[in-house]
């Protein structure tokens, strides 16, 4: 085994999550301790392209599986294809986001490996050879800690938004390796027939990295109006609480909660939203969170990093232009 | 077609948990624990496709877990699966989704008629992690869709389509059987068991293996061990901008600029 870090570069249609470049960072970190150097893996079809902006945030080293297979994500395909590139690579610890994907090939990958895991990871920090991960517990009430052992290979997927990426460095050639991947018999029995955008033009909750969210209190899906003009000065994703998808204001894919989604935006802006529970458990990871309530003993303060005890209906179009005139 | 589906007993989201002194674990006196609420997606999607098809001949309901847990396989029972198997053993530490799945993937390997689709929820609440499922599929070499919201077998039972959201995307992905299905919030919802189910429930059978039959991989142990939980770091108290509407919103906005950095 290596002392080195490899990070699974997610891509989909040639474009990399912003979020692996957070993954970056966060390997350089780690050699720096193991003292091993950073390296990458990107699989994907017609993606050789993406191996310098790798290496422009740091990568030393980029394990590249192309083939037209990998076209698009397939949990058993890909597990192959990564654990080829760890046959050669040797890793200590494979670092990816976690995303659909991530969790989905994390949870492949260690399982073939016979690797260590952890899940959603807001810290990871060494101690001997080992990896002390940080990750939340009973829908984020609880902050937990598992050991990874050293002597196995050690899977983590990481949370996004938590750790920030470096400025690209220009200029920086990457260098490639090229890895051959064989498909097992059984990596063909799953084919993607088509991938849906959904709905046009806005973003996905889980891609935001701004969320502007609703409660009940906004009355009617016409009302969400406004929030939808605030994501967009902001080039955010608007969200709703479970409430606000039952009465039908907006669908439940854009539920935010413990039976809806998870969230950790940048900056999570709660209008009218009290904070149960369930809520808070799909929005507490978030990194700035404000909140606009009339209720000053909502719970959703407490969790808030400001907060502002006044009608959403004033606050919010307020908000949209001040920002609109700061940012024109 | 036989369906497995796979139901883990944790605490009731509405509860207070309290964590012990030490912090090696919670405080499980008089906590209600309940069928994990995306497993139960599993368990009522196994039972749809029944009602709807006439070619589902068992539905059997495993947990892992303590005594207790015999309770979440009651409820299983009662929304309508035919049998149950109880992994009741120690050694099954609850906390190390990668040892759960290995044991899970040997006792259904001693199944003889085997499992055509195998059904849990996307994660379950006491881990937030959602390994389980795909660590499964690997281990019993069968391919996994994660995350399912909507499906649709085909009528021959030896395939299916499943849709599932991705980030910004919506994936239509086709399938041989078996798979392993893990379920997201939206495709069912589940029933409430009645009373009277739940009496005949008692009456069903339930199979029980232990260490005895099923081995718990050293090397898994080693790898992943959970060492704390406690409750997270307290978040300083919230700021409170004052004043008019106007001024509220210039001092936010200045806020989320030079002091957050957000915006």
């Amino acid at each position: 085994m290596t002392n080195n870090i490899l990070v699974f570069i997610e891509q989909r249609e040639s474009k990399i999550l912003p979020a692996s470049f957070q993954l970056l960072a966060l390997a350089e970190q780690l050699a720096s301790e193991t003292g091993g150097e950073v390296q990458a893996c990107i699989v994907g079809q017609s993606i050789a392209g993406l191996a310098d902006t790798s290496a422009s945030y740091g990568a030393k080293k980029t394990y590249v599986v192309d083939g037209e297979e990998f076209a698009y994500y397939r949990a058993s395909p890909y597990a192959t294809a990564l654990s080829a590139v760890i046959d050669k690579a040797d890793p200590k610890a494979v670092l990816i986001s976690t995303t659909f994907m991530g969790r989905d090939l994390a949870s492949r990958v260690a399982a073939r490996k016979k690797a260590a895991l952890a899940i959603d990871c807001t810290q990871l920090k060494l101690e001997g050879g080992d990896l002390i991960a940080t990750k939340t517990m009973y829908a984020g009430k609880f902050s937990a800690t598992f050991r990874l052992s050293g002597s196995q290979l050690q899977v983590a997927t990481v949370r996004s938004n938590v750790f920030a990426a470096k400025e690209p460095q220009s200029g920086v050639t990457a260098t490639v390796e090229n890895v051959a991947v064989t498909l097992g018999e059984g990596d063909g029995r799953l084919k993607v027939k088509e991938v849906v955008a959904s709905s046009s033009g806005i973003k996905d909750v889980t891609e935001g990295d701004v969320v502007v969210s609703g409660g009940r209190s906004l009355k009617s899906e016409e009302n969400f109006k406004i929030l939808f003009q605030l994501a967009e000065v902001l080039d955010g994703a608007v969200g709703a609480s479970r409430a606000a998808c039952d009465a039908g204001y907006q669908p439940h894919t854009r539920q935010v909660g413990l039976t809806g989604k998870v969230v950790t935006p940048k900056l999570y802006i709660a209008c009218g939203i009290d904070g149960a529970i369930q809520l808070l458990a799909g929005m507490r990871g978030s990194k700035v969170i404000v909140a606009i309530n009339t209720k000053k003993e909502a719970p959703i303060f407490k969790v808030a990093t400001y907060g502002c005890v006044a009608d959403l209906f004033a606050i919010v179009p307020l908000l949209t232009e001040e920002i609109t005139r700061l940012k024109g | 077609m036989r369906i497995l589906t796979i139901v883990k007993q944790v605490p009731d989201s509405n509860a207070t948990i309290k964590v012990k002194p030490d912090e090696s674990g919670i405080d499980s006196a008089g906590l209600k624990l309940v069928p994990d609420p995306f497993d139960e997606f599993g368990i009522e999607l196994a039972v749809q496709l029944r009602e709807k098809r006439g070619d589902v001949e068992e539905i059997v309901a495993l947990t892992v877990g303590p005594d207790k847990a015999a309770e979440a396989l009651r409820v299983a029972l009662a929304m309508g699966a035919d049998k149950g198997m109880h992994l009741n053993d120690g050694a099954f530490d609850l906390t190390n989704e990668l040892l759960l799945a290995s044991i899970v993937a040997q006792a259904i390997k001693r199944d003889e008629a085997g499992f055509d689709l195998l059904l849990c929820g996307k994660y379950n609440i006491d881990l937030d992690s959602g390994a389980f499922g795909p660590a499964l599929a690997e281990y019993l070499d069968i391919p996994h869709v994660g995350a399912v919201t909507g499906l649709d077998v085909s009528e021959d039972g030896k395939s299916f389509e499943a849709r599932r959201r991705i980030e910004g995307a919506e994936e239509v992905v086709e399938c041989g059987l078996p798979a392993l299905l893990t379920i997201e919030k939206g495709l069912v919802e589940p029933r409430y068991p009645s009373l009277p189910n739940l009496m005949k429930a008692k009456k069903k059978p339930v199979d029980v293996l232990t260490s005895a039959e099923l081995q718990t991989d050293e090397s898994l142990q080693v790898a992943t061990q959970f060492q704390s939980v406690a409750p997270p770091a307290p978040k300083p108290d919230c700021k409170f901008v004052e004043g008019e509407p106007e001024d509220m919103v210039k001092e936010l906005v200045r806020l989320l600029r030079e002091e957050a950095k957000v915006v």
